[in-house]
């Protein structure tokens, strides 16, 4: 069946009980992203401090694809610099396009498989999108 | 009297094609519609026998291409019961006949001040252009709201809008998403009592029921051709021909063109050859012609039922899904059931759907404030027109439970 190539049991799992899921008290960065091909609106706030990625979290409502991904995205990025974060984001999108790339990271390469299904790659690209814009971001 | 299904089927090329090896069942109707083969078939005997430019040329072709295109005016005049052909004037579809409109009568009737009233249930292409319009000119933009859940419009609202005298009251006659169909005649009973000029989308109702523009006592109203089994790319203006006649060009160039010159300003032909400047999608005109012809044969309110009645039964199967929510009336007035789902995204349903053949649109459905307003900036929508069948509405209603299984 299709359906499990692109829904791996570990993206369900992301998808059903999504990690660093809520709002984040004393965020200096944030960002919302919005996939106007199926209504998914997701928003990205972080917590930085000496250039690097101390906490991070998103809200919003996604399918599945775009929920796992922000789940999982969110675990990674934690304890990295702002700029190895954007570098992240390029590989990854790369990953969604493509299928494979070298070198990231064994818990991002789950998503790989959106690469076969071109309408579902913004949905896996969209919180990674959502970061990068946060990064620039600072909260008023 | 009821339709014969199975034959309508027959007639259908793509009810052929299958997906993972099963039936491909189409409920995507209110995006577009699927082609008979009569469409199919017309528009490639077109192409061999009768193309050429319209208007322009004296020879054999360009006759033949130029009957075909107006017959296409005189059909479509004749489905909506306008009074002359010369009322209608092509478009691409119903986006770009709400822009003629906005761009035409609105710029030369709309001014600093005025009132565009709208509904909270417009597709995008009833709403930006009128907001676009209204930012321009300095107006202010109304609303008249849905009531609980989109059930119905609030009528006693409208009336209130209607008698501030707003300029223009543009409104949906059946909405995208909501399985309900508004009282146009009483809308436009009560806007013309007021003074206030109507413009109608006709976008998912024209050819899915009988629409008389007449009995509806409207001024303006829109439909597409793609939306009823014709091709995509031309779609028409109706609109009252004193209307039409009082209003500027928007788009210049030939064929709309009386005498031109170098050096002082041009003069422009009556409607609706004002309105048609560059070369008309002419085999699409073919094509509708078609469509339109098919659709009587087959009989509209014949249509309008079956697709109700498979909506209805689509919609209270859903209904004994845990967490599942149908937009809109109880009972439904059009083809329609948009429905959103607790815990599992519109998306992954659609998704999920089409590796089982079923074809089902997911997202805002070009009806972004209204689908906030709900509450669900996503949701998954079912759309029914004369080729399904109950057995397909079976098929949704299996497909959905297991999806929510997976996804829940």
């Amino acid at each position: 069946m299709m359906d499990n190539e692109l829904y791996q049991e570990v993206l369900l799992q992301h998808s059903k009980r999504p990690r660093n899921f809520g709002p984040l008290e004393n965020a200096t960065h944030a960002a919302d992203g919005h996939n106007a091909l199926c209504g998914d609106e997701i928003s990205v706030a972080l917590r930085i401090g000496n250039g690097t990625v101390e906490e991070a979290k998103f809200t919003g409502s996604a399918c599945a694809i775009c929920t796992a991904s922000a789940s999982i995205m969110t675990g990674e990025v934690k304890g990295l610099t702002c700029d190895a974060v954007g570098t992240l984001a390029g590989k990854f999108r790369q990953l969604a396009k493509d299928g494979n790339v070298p070198d990231i990271p064994m818990k991002l390469q789950v998503l790989g498989g959106v690469h076969q299904f071109p309408q579902r790659v913004k949905c896996a690209v969209l919180p990674w999108e959502t970061l990068v814009s946060a990064l620039d971001s600072p909260v008023a | 009297m009821a339709l014969k299904t199975s034959e309508i089927r027959e007639q259908f090329p793509f009810l052929k094609e299958s997906v993972n090896g099963h039936p491909l069942v189409y409920l995507d109707n209110a995006a577009s519609s699927q082609k008979p083969e009569r469409v199919i078939r017309r528009m490639s005997r077109f192409l061999e026998s009768e193309y050429a430019n319209v208007h322009r040329g004296i020879h054999l072709l360009s006759e033949r291409a130029t009957a075909a295109y107006e017959n296409a005016r005189v059909e479509l005049a004749s489905l909506l019961n306008a009074e002359r052909p010369e009322e209608i004037a092509f478009t691409r579809g119903t986006t770009e006949a709400v822009n003629l409109v906005a761009n035409t009568w609105g710029r030369k009737h709309i001014g600093e001040g005025d009132t565009i009233l709208l509904t909270e249930m417009e597709h995008h292409s009833n709403l930006l252009p009128w907001l676009n319009l209204a930012r321009e000119a300095g107006a202010k933009v109304e609303y008249v709201p849905v009531t609980e859940n989109g059930a119905a419009l609030d009528m006693d609202v409208a009336k209130t809008l209607l008698a501030k005298h707003p300029k223009l009251f543009a409104f949906v006659h059946v909405p995208n998403t909501l399985g309900l169909e508004n009282p146009v005649a009483e809308l436009c009973r009560i806007a013309r009592e007021a003074g206030v000029t109507t413009f109608v989308d006709g976008a998912q109702s024209v050819g899915h029921q009988p629409v008389d523009v007449r009995a509806l006592g409207c001024d303006f109203l829109a439909c597409s051709s793609h939306k009823m089994c014709g091709p995509s790319g031309i779609g028409a203006l109706w609109g009252r021909y004193e209307l039409l006649s009082s209003m500027p060009p928007w788009q210049y160039g030939g064929e709309m063109v009386d005498r031109a010159y170098y050096d002082k300003p041009a003069t422009f032909r009556e409607p609706p050859a004002r309105f048609e400047a560059g070369t008309p999608a002419i085999l699409e005109a073919a094509g509708w012609t078609e469509a339109i012809r098919f659709l009587r044969d087959t009989g509209l309110e014949d249509i309008r039922e079956h697709s109700i009645a498979l909506a209805n039964d689509a919609a209270s199967k859903l209904r004994g899904i845990e967490g599942l929510r149908i937009f809109g009336p109880v009972t439904r007035q059009s083809g329609i059931v948009a429905f959103s789902i607790e815990g599992v995204h519109a998306h992954d349903v659609s998704f999920f759907a089409n590796e089982r053949g079923l074809a089902l649109r997911a997202g805002h459905h070009c009806a972004q404030p209204l689908m906030r307003k709900l509450g669900s900036p996503s949701s998954s929508r079912a759309s029914f027109y004369l080729y399904n069948t109950a057995r397909e509405v079976e098929a949704l209603v299996a497909i959905v439970r297991d999806a929510v299984a997976f996804f829940r």
